[in-house]
């Protein structure tokens, strides 16, 4: 909570976030945390997608160039995807994707890959709340149409 | 024999008892004598561990029993008397004078607003008024007006008849008279329920006093659709109150009434209010008097443990306190509080007196007409090896009716009796029922037409939402033809008004946002379905648990967020287009895991049911841990009941048994599993449709604990179980409960423990009555009716001492020490014997997790789907849950949840056919270069290559092209992300909807459509 404490040239201003989450385990990780009253800031807007194996690496782009301060890419734990591997696909696609983030410029920080289980509401929030603490430090992606504002 | 069954009483038991049965193949009348289905839970504001909305969470159930194409409900009326036998029932029916034609009723309501008299509204306890031609509430089924005829004008006096004059449609008859109908049933399922106590009996608690409420009371003063919206105010004068106690046993647990027994459910109930009630208002004082806290159910320890840390509410062990009024009026609680030792008086602003679960007197009376034995507390009488069967044969039981019990305990066993009902009549399955009939879908106008449907949820969205602000900004949206606010989206009346809409506006698209679309959305898609939509033009917008859950703090951000989150959910819906399922066969058999009672039950009820089942069972012989048992709670002997149970499952012919084996593998899905067993070193496929996981759990082993394993005078109760199936010679016994459990590592609570060491405690006492038996104890959990027990061991001398987790006892050379927390004083037991009681802990779970890829929870038991209405279910479908692989519990708990899990099984199995994903994916051969990536990718088998001929132009060729078996794909969308060539589509997740979500999510900025790619990103996988 402590890294909430955002550098004054961001003071107010709030991260913009997506995350996509898989339908049987961090969509239910994010249920969870509402059932659990788990609070979290309101930075970030969910995709949901059956699998996290159906995140194709173009979304997540797709999400930079249309202002995403940040991209969360979430799914079951290895070894319990709901369609056998689909998150182990998601890992590889991850890595290059990672690569690409690096040589775009972006810092490490404004992708990040996490697995959250349908009843781990509590790290789901907690999640959320670091990412926006260290994306408040960043300040907004440099990818954002028409630059930094 | 007939193929029907006739439940009694439409709470959560009789609703989950007929939606199984309807759905396993059996017409069913559901009849309640209250005017609409829902019993006490649709009373209830939340629900206990998660603190769920009930109504959010049954009003599902309400709408999917009112729709049923095999159910028949017959509201506000009264069973008579039930004669015949198993197979052939007669079941008289009193349809009460509703004064209004259901046929004709649309429910609208203009009746209510117009009728002048105004009675005690019933649904808000008396706390409110309500008129006397009234639905009983919002969500109510069937959702028709009934003229309350003790109170009309018009049908006391013979004035008034406004309520005729203004019905449109001509509903209201006041010549109707009661009806008296026969009903031929081949089974009867009794879920008649509770009766809450009555406290004015009781005169020490001033239940006269405005400020002195039920905690039924007290629900509804919580709830948005209660008597206050949700605000906590004092009777008397409509104040806040700052100071609120709870006095927890009252009609329970006191024999000078003749109410011995523990209603199960209060310690938790009070919790769940007392922390709602401080989320409301986090300045609220809550003190809760009680004798123990019974929080023995799965997460009910850490509920209660948050309780006091995080919410602040206090707990004072006391017998319940007397209540004062002074001169002024103004309350006081005298009491003894048992930790201190000393009379306290305090004032409190509110009393809510935490009453007890009764009888009902309607089953008193159709238990006596129709010869139906009552136990010794006046519920219905069963065994611990049959819960469900009561004393008449083909005449079953479920929920409160067998005596005080949770929901997910209520729902387990109305499954349950479903399963003996069903099997009972399985030869007649499918001989009366009637097919799900829908209009034809509509012809699509090609531009959207977007409805959005946007939730208050009570004050669960709308508290924190400014829903009005985004209906209207929803209106600004594109494609968007109507929009407007709903109290709560998923009740019956929404359904109507979102079908009126639908069909006013030409709607096309359809956008609700209220919860998550893992337990709502398919309702509203059913909603669609009957409004002539395809249920694939509908998308829910979650702002519920996404967003007014957790910014509970930060509206304004909150109502901005919703209206993102609608956006995005608009933008997507507009692409949507309709999709299929497809129909294929499936497997009639099934595979149940784990030879123990829970497991032989479940496999004895889905093979009574007419299906073949293999039962693995990993050890040489079943019986699992109930051969370790030497009594039962009933005086009974385990090897009888195993005895003979095993005698059934060998002699079942549509049984298997494997014995040493374990399944090693799993492939496909809900009616087609390919599984591989492992036995005696050989490998045997197996086909099933469904599965049961009942794998059981094992004795916690306290290794180092109280000098266990150093001292062989240190036993486990489990140990000691084993020995008193002979006589033993020690002369001063001391038990020590929660070992090993209610701490940091193991925060649970056994369940078990308290019932074990009370019953073994009788039992050396009986055998020897100079025996000396001391049971050091926190809180005795001898919840529901095994209080009998602990009241017995009382009264036959065994000592109990109560410890405090800080100062626990300590074990030197046969001596316990122990600090008596009620006298305050160090007590030394010379014994000859020590038992630990321990909890169990989960046996070797992960392994099945990773089979069928269900989830385990943070003691890696097992997850169920849902903790309170789908308490033996997975989210993975075709596969079923029971026994202490889910948790601890009793024998009669683990063959009650067993016969569900079966029941759940059957209505899969009954089946003739499996519809598939609609949501699949799809190659467009066009652009498809063959190059075979998605036939890696998949892990169905689902994409193939195939020669395909190709005419260009002047050429023709034959090239591979990839194609999509849709009975095969699971719509994981794997493939699609992985095509470089961008030739699959995810239908209803393709990168066009996933991209107008993105674009709508940065609304105003430039949009990069994602069609624009070339193709050239390359995916490794
Ligand atoms: S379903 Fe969650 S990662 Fe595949």
């Amino acid at each position: 909570m402590s890294a909430e404490a955002a550098p004054a040239k961001t003071d107010g201003w709030e991260p913009k976030i997506v995350a996509f989450c898989c339908n049987w385990c961090s969509y239910g990780g994010a249920d969870s945390a509402g059932m659990g009253r788990f609070q979290q800031p309101p930075t970030a807007r969910i995709i949901r997608v059956m699998c996290s194996g159906r995140i194709d690496p173009l979304h997540v782009f797709n999400a930079f160039l249309e202002g995403a301060d940040a991209v969360l890419v979430t799914g079951c734990h290895i070894g319990d995807c709901h369609y056998v591997n689909g998150n182990d696909k998601t890992k590889i696609k991850y890595k290059f994707l990672e690569n690409v983030v690096r040589e775009l410029g972006l810092e490490k920080e404004r992708l990040q890959l996490n697995w959250i289980s349908a009843s781990e509401g509590e790290k789901f929030a907690n999640f959320i709340r670091d990412v926006t603490a260290q994306i408040k430090k960043l300040g907004p992606s440099p990818l954002k149409p028409g630059g930094v504002s | 024999m007939k193929g029907s069954v006739a439940v009694v009483g439409g709470g959560i038991a009789g609703i989950q008892a007929a939606l199984d049965l309807a759905d396993s193949g059996f017409k069913t009348y559901l009849i309640e004598s209250r005017p609409s289905i829902g019993g006490t839970m649709s009373q209830l504001d939340k629900t206990f561990p998660t603190n769920d909305c009930a109504m959010c969470i049954l009003s599902p159930k309400l709408v999917e029993t009112g729709r049923h194409p095999n159910i028949e409900l017959l509201s506000y009326s009264d069973v008579k008397s039930i004669t015949g036998k198993a197979g052939d029932f007669k079941v008289k029916v009193v349809k009460k004078a509703r004064y209004v034609d259901e046929t004709k009723c649309t429910g609208c309501g203009t009746c209510t607003e117009k009728c002048p008299t105004k009675v005690l509204d019933e649904y808000n306890a008396g706390m409110s008024k309500r008129k006397a031609i009234y639905i009983p509430f919002a969500q109510a089924i069937p959702r028709v007006a009934t003229i309350d005829a003790s109170k009309c004008m018009y049908l006391t006096k013979g004035k008034c008849g406004v309520c005729k004059k203004v019905c449109g449609p001509k509903a209201v008859d006041y010549e109707q008279k009661d009806k008296e109908i026969e009903l031929d049933v081949g089974s009867v399922v009794l879920a008649t329920g509770f009766k809450p106590f009555d406290p004015s009996v009781l005169k020490q608690y001033r239940f006269d006093h405005p400020d002195v409420i039920t905690s039924l009371q007290f629900e509804r003063l919580l709830s948005a659709s209660g008597p206050t919206q949700g605000h906590v105010t004092k009777q008397s004068d409509g104040k806040v109150p700052k100071k609120i106690a709870f006095i927890q046993c009252v009609g329970s647990r006191n024999p000078r009434i003749n109410r011995k027994h523990c209603s199960s459910v209060c310690c938790m109930y009070a919790t769940k209010e007392s922390i709602i009630a401080k989320e409301h208002d986090s300045d609220l004082d809550i003190t809760i008097f009680h004798i123990d806290i019974r929080a023995f159910g799965k997460n009910f320890e850490e509920f209660y443990n948050r309780a006091q840390k995080e919410y602040g509410i206090k707990y004072i062990n006391s017998r319940p306190p007397e209540v004062i009024v002074d001169a002024k009026n103004a309350l006081s609680l005298k009491y003894e509080d048992f930790n201190a030792g000393e009379l306290k008086t305090e004032n409190f602003d509110m009393v809510v007196l935490s009453i007890g679960l009764d009888p009902s007197d309607s089953t008193r009376a159709l238990a006596g007409s129709s010869g139906i034995a009552l136990d010794n507390f006046g519920n219905i009488a069963t065994n611990m090896g049959s819960p469900v069967e009561t004393s008449v044969p083909g005449i079953y039981v479920c929920g409160a009716a067998q005596g005080p019990k949770d929901i997910p305990d209520t729902v387990a066993q109305a499954s349950a009796a479903a399963a003996k009902a069903a099997a009972l009549l399985s030869a007649e399955r499918g001989t009366l029922i009637k097919e799900r009939k829908f209009p034809d879908e509509k012809i699509l106008s090609p531009e959207p037409r977007i409805g959005v449907f946007i939730c208050h949820c009570g004050i669960n969205i709308g508290s924190v939402v400014n829903v009005p602000n985004v209906v209207e900004y929803a209106k600004t949206l594109p494609n968007v033809a109507h929009a407007q606010e709903m109290l709560y989206a998923c009740s019956s009346d929404s359904q109507v008004t979102i079908k009126d809409a639908i069909a006013k506006n030409n709607l096309n698209r359809v956008v609700v946002a209220s919860c998550t679309p893992r337990t709502h959305e398919p309702l509203f898609q059913n909603t669609c379905r009957e409004a002539g939509l395809n249920p694939y033009l509908f998308e829910l917008a979650n702002i519920r648990e996404h967003c007014s859950w957790v910014h509970m703090k930060e509206k304004e951000k909150a109502t901005e967020k919703a209206k993102g989150v609608v956006q995005m959910a608009v933008a997507k819906s507009a692409l949507f287009q309709p999709l299929y399922k497809q129909k294929v066969s499936l497997i009639n058999s099934a595979v149940v895991l784990g030879g123990g009672v829970a497991g032989m039950t479940a496999a004895l009820d889905i093979a009574n049911n007419g299906y073949r089942v293999t039962l693995v069972e990993k050890e040489t012989e079943l019986g699992g841990m109930l051969k370790e048992m030497t009594e039962l709670y009933d005086g009974k002997k385990p090897a009888d009941v195993l005895k003979e149970l095993i005698q059934k499952v060998n002699e079942n012919k549509n049984i298997v048994v494997v014995n040493e084996a374990k399944l090693i593998k799993v492939e496909g899905y809900l009616g087609n599993f390919k599984g591989i067993i492992q036995a005696n070193g050989k490998e045997m496929p197996v086909d099933f449709g469904a599965a049961v996981v009942a794998t059981g759990a094992r004795n916690f082993e306290p290794a180092g604990l109280f000098n266990y394993g150093k001292d062989s005078r240190v036993v486990t109760q489990a140990q000691l179980e084993k020995m008193l199936g002979n006589s033993i010679s020690a002369k001063t016994i001391t038990m020590v409960q929660c070992v090993g459990a209610r701490n940091k590592e193991r925060e649970y609570c056994g369940r078990t423990c308290c019932i074990d060491a009370v019953k073994n405690a009788v039992r050396i006492k009986k055998a020897n009555s100079n025996a000396n038996v001391y049971v050091l104890y926190r809180d005795m959990r001898t919840y529901g009716v095994m209080e009998r027990l602990y009241e017995n061991a009382r009264d036959l001398g065994i000592i109990f001492i109560k410890y405090d987790a800080e100062k626990p006892p300590a074990v030197q050379d046969g001596a316990v020490t122990v600090h008596d927390s009620m006298l305050n004083e160090d007590i030394e037991i010379a014994s000859d014997l020590v038992v630990l009681s321990t909890p169990l802990v989960a046996g070797e779970n992960e392994e099945i997790n990773q089979l069928f890829k269900i989830p385990l929870d943070k003691n890696k038991f097992f997850l169920e789907a849902h903790p309170k209405l789908r308490p033996v279910d997975f989210a993975t479908d075709g596969v079923f849950l029971c026994g202490s692989a889910q948790a601890p519990k009793l024998l009669d708990e683990a063959i009650s949840q067993a016969s569900a899990a079966a029941s759940r099984a059957c209505t899969i199995l009954s089946r003739k056919f499996i519809e598939t994903e609609g949501a699949v994916s799809v190659v467009n051969e066009a652009k498809c270069i063959g190059c075979g990536t998605c036939v890696t990718v998949c892990p169905y088998n689902a994409p193939s290559l195939q020669d395909v001929t190709v005419k260009a132009e002047e050429v023709t060729y034959t090239a591979k092209k990839s194609r999509i078996n849709p009975a095969a794909c699971k719509g994981c969308g794997s493939c699609a992300a992985a095509c470089p060539a961008g030739a699959i589509t995810a239908q209803h997740f393709s990168s066009k909807e996933i991209g107008e979500a993105i674009n709508a999510f940065n609304k105003g900025v430039k949009s990069i459509s994602i069609e624009q790619k070339t193709g050239t990103v390359e995916v490794i996988v």
